[in-house]
C-alpha cells in the first residue's frame, strides 16, 4: 500500500518514509510515507483502527517505528530529539489537564515548562478561545467541549512550528471548531505546519491543506 | 519561532511548586503515609509487650521498617495520575530533560511523604521507649534514608506505571533494592542506642543517597520512556 502524497515546493520540514509499525499481530502501518512543508496542513484520514493515533504517535516521538525514517529537517529522528520536540506541540486523545488545578494554572505549569510566559499572554489566548470566564475554574468543573478548548490553547501557546493534533475538535461545538479553523489557518499562514488525524476535514479547499488516507 | 527557554532551575521549582499545589489541594491523600506510620508502629507494643525495655530493643528495626513501608505506600500515585491524564507524555515531548523533571517530582514526593516521618520519628521512638539522646541520630538516618528509598521507589514506580494494578509488582521490585538502606539506617540507631559511634553507617547512607541521586534520575527517565513509548 502506498499513500505517497506529491511532494510540491522546497524542502520538506518534517518527513516519513515507508513507516512499518505491528501492534502485536497486526500490521498497522503499512509503509506509510508523507512530506510535510512549511504552511501546510495535512489530514490524516481513515476508519477506526487503521493507524492514525499511531502514525501520529510515531511521528511525535512516542512510539518506536519498526522500520523507516521520520526526518525533521534533514535529520533523521530520534538522533536530535530534543531539537525536535522543542519545535513540537502535540495533543493527545487525553487533555493532559490535572482536573483539580484551574485552567490558568494548568496553562501556566503545562507552557513554563518550554518557555517564560506571563498572566496576560494565558488570558489572552483564553479569551481568544473564548473560555475566559472559566480560568480560575478547577478543570474538573469544567465541561468536556470546555477542556478541550484549554488543551488547544496550550498548543497554541506553546509557540511550536510543529502541531501534531489528535482529532483535535472532538467536543467541541460548531463556534468553537470555527475558531479553532481559522487558529490553524493563521498558524500555516505564518509558516507553521499541522498534522491531524480526523475524520472531519477542517479548512477544506485552502491552499496547503492536503490530506493523507491510510487503508 | 521559540522564545527563551526556561533555565533548569526554574524548571525543578515548578514542578515542585506545581505537586505542592496538588498535594495541597488532596492534603487528605498526603496525610495517609504518615498515619500509617504512625498506626504501624504502635502496632507492636500491642502485639509484643508494653515493657519498654524489651520495646526499646526491636525500636530502631521497628521504625525503620514502618519509615520503609509508609514510603512505598506513597509510590503508587507518584507518576501515575501524570501518566492517565497524558501530562507524562506532554513532559516527554517537551524538549526538557526528563529526568530533571522526574528528579523534581520524586523531590517533592521526599517533601511529602519522607519529611514527614523524620520530624515524627522522635516522638514515636519515644513512645517505643528510644532515650531522647537518639533523637538526633534517628532523625539524621531516616532523612539520608527516605531521601534513598524515594529516589529507588521512584525508579520502580516509573518501571510499573504501565502494568495495571502495579503497586504489589511496585513492592516485590523496590523493597529487596531497598535492603542495604535499611541495614544502615536501623544499624546506626542502633549503635546510638549503645552509646557507640555512627559515623560509619550515618557516611555509608549518605554515600547511598548521593548515588541514588546522581544517577537515578537516568534510571527514571529511561524507564518512564519504556513505560510511555507503548
Amino acid at each position: 500500500m502506498s499513500a505517497q502524497v506529491a511532494a510540491t515546493s522546497a524542502q520538506p520540514q518534517l518527513e516519513a518514509r515507508a513507516v512499518h509499525l505491528w501492534r502485536g499481530e497486526k500490521h498497522l502501518l503499512k509503509g506509510v510515507s508523507f512530506a510535510l512543508f512549511a504552511g501546510q496542513l495535512l489530514q490524516v484520514v481513515g476508519p477506526n483502527g487503521v493507524g492514525k493515533t499511531s502514525l501520529l504517535r510515531c511521528v511525535a516521538g512516542l512510539l518506536p517505528t519498526e522500520s523507516g525514517d521520520i526526518v525533521w529537517r534533514g535529520r533523521q529522528l530520534p538522533a536530535e530529539r530534543d531539537d525536535f520536540h522543542q519545535q513540537l506541540a502535540y495533543l493527545a486523545h487525553v487533555n493532559g489537564l490535572k482536573t483539580d488545578l484551574t485552567a490558568l494554572e494548568n496553562l501556566y505549569y503545562g507552557v513554563a515548562v518550554r518557555r517564560e510566559v506571563s498572566k496576560d499572554e494565558l488570558h489572552e489566548t483564553l479569551q481568544l478561545l473564548q473560555i475566559s470566564a472559566c480560568a480560575d475554574l478547577p478543570v474538573r468543573a469544567l465541561s468536556a467541549g470546555q477542556k478541550r478548548r484549554v488543551a488547544l490553547a496550550r498548543i497554541m501557546l506553546t509557540r511550536a512550528a510543529l502541531w501534531v493534533l489528535d482529532e483535535p475538535i472532538t467536543n467541541l461545538d460548531a463556534a468553537g471548531i470555527a475558531l479553532f479553523e481559522s487558529r490553524i489557518a493563521d498558524h500555516i499562514k505564518n509558516g507553521g505546519m499541522v498534522l491531524t488525524a480526523a475524520h472531519q476535514l477542517l479548512l477544506q479547499g485552502q491552499p496547503g491543506v492536503r490530506t493523507l488516507e491510510l487503508h | 519561532m521559540s522564545a527563551a527557554a526556561p533555565g533548569l532551575g526554574k524548571i525543578l521549582l515548578l514542578v515542585v511548586s506545581r505537586d505542592l499545589r496538588l498535594a495541597v489541594r488532596h492534603w487528605d491523600q498526603v496525610l495517609q503515609p504518615l498515619v500509617f506510620f504512625v498506626i504501624v508502629t504502635t502496632l507492636f507494643p500491642l502485639a509484643i509487650s508494653p515493657a519498654l525495655d524489651e520495646l526499646r530493643k526491636i525500636a530502631p528495626g521497628v521504625l525503620w521498617v514502618a519509615a520503609m513501608l509508609a514510603s512505598l505506600l506513597a509510590l503508587e500515585s507518584l507518576f501515575r495520575p501524570d501518566v492517565e491524564d497524558g501530562t507524562m507524555e506532554q513532559w516527554v515531548l517537551s524538549g526538557q530533560p526528563l529526568s530533571l523533571l522526574l528528579l523534581a517530582k520524586t523531590a517533592t514526593h521526599w517533601l511529602l511523604a519522607g519529611l514527614p516521618l523524620v520530624l515524627m520519628a522522635p516522638i514515636v521512638g519515644t513512645a517505643l521507649g528510644m532515650p531522647q539522646s537518639v533523637w538526633p541520630v534517628l532523625a539524621a538516618t531516616l532523612a539520608l534514608g527516605t531521601g534513598s528509598l524515594s529516589v529507588l521507589g521512584a525508579i520502580g514506580a516509573a518501571l510499573t506505571v504501565s502494568v495495571r494494578r502495579g503497586s504489589v509488582l511496585l513492592a516485590l521490585l523496590v523493597l529487596p533494592l531497598e535492603m542495604p538502606v535499611l541495614i544502615f539506617g536501623a544499624r546506626a540507631v542502633d549503635l546510638a542506642m549503645h552509646g557507640e559511634p555512627v559515623a560509619g553507617p550515618l557516611n555509608l547512607l549518605a554515600a547511598l543517597l548521593l548515588f541514588f541521586v546522581s544517577l537515578g534520575p537516568i534510571a527514571m527517565a529511561a524507564a518512564m520512556r519504556i513505560s510511555v513509548e507503548s
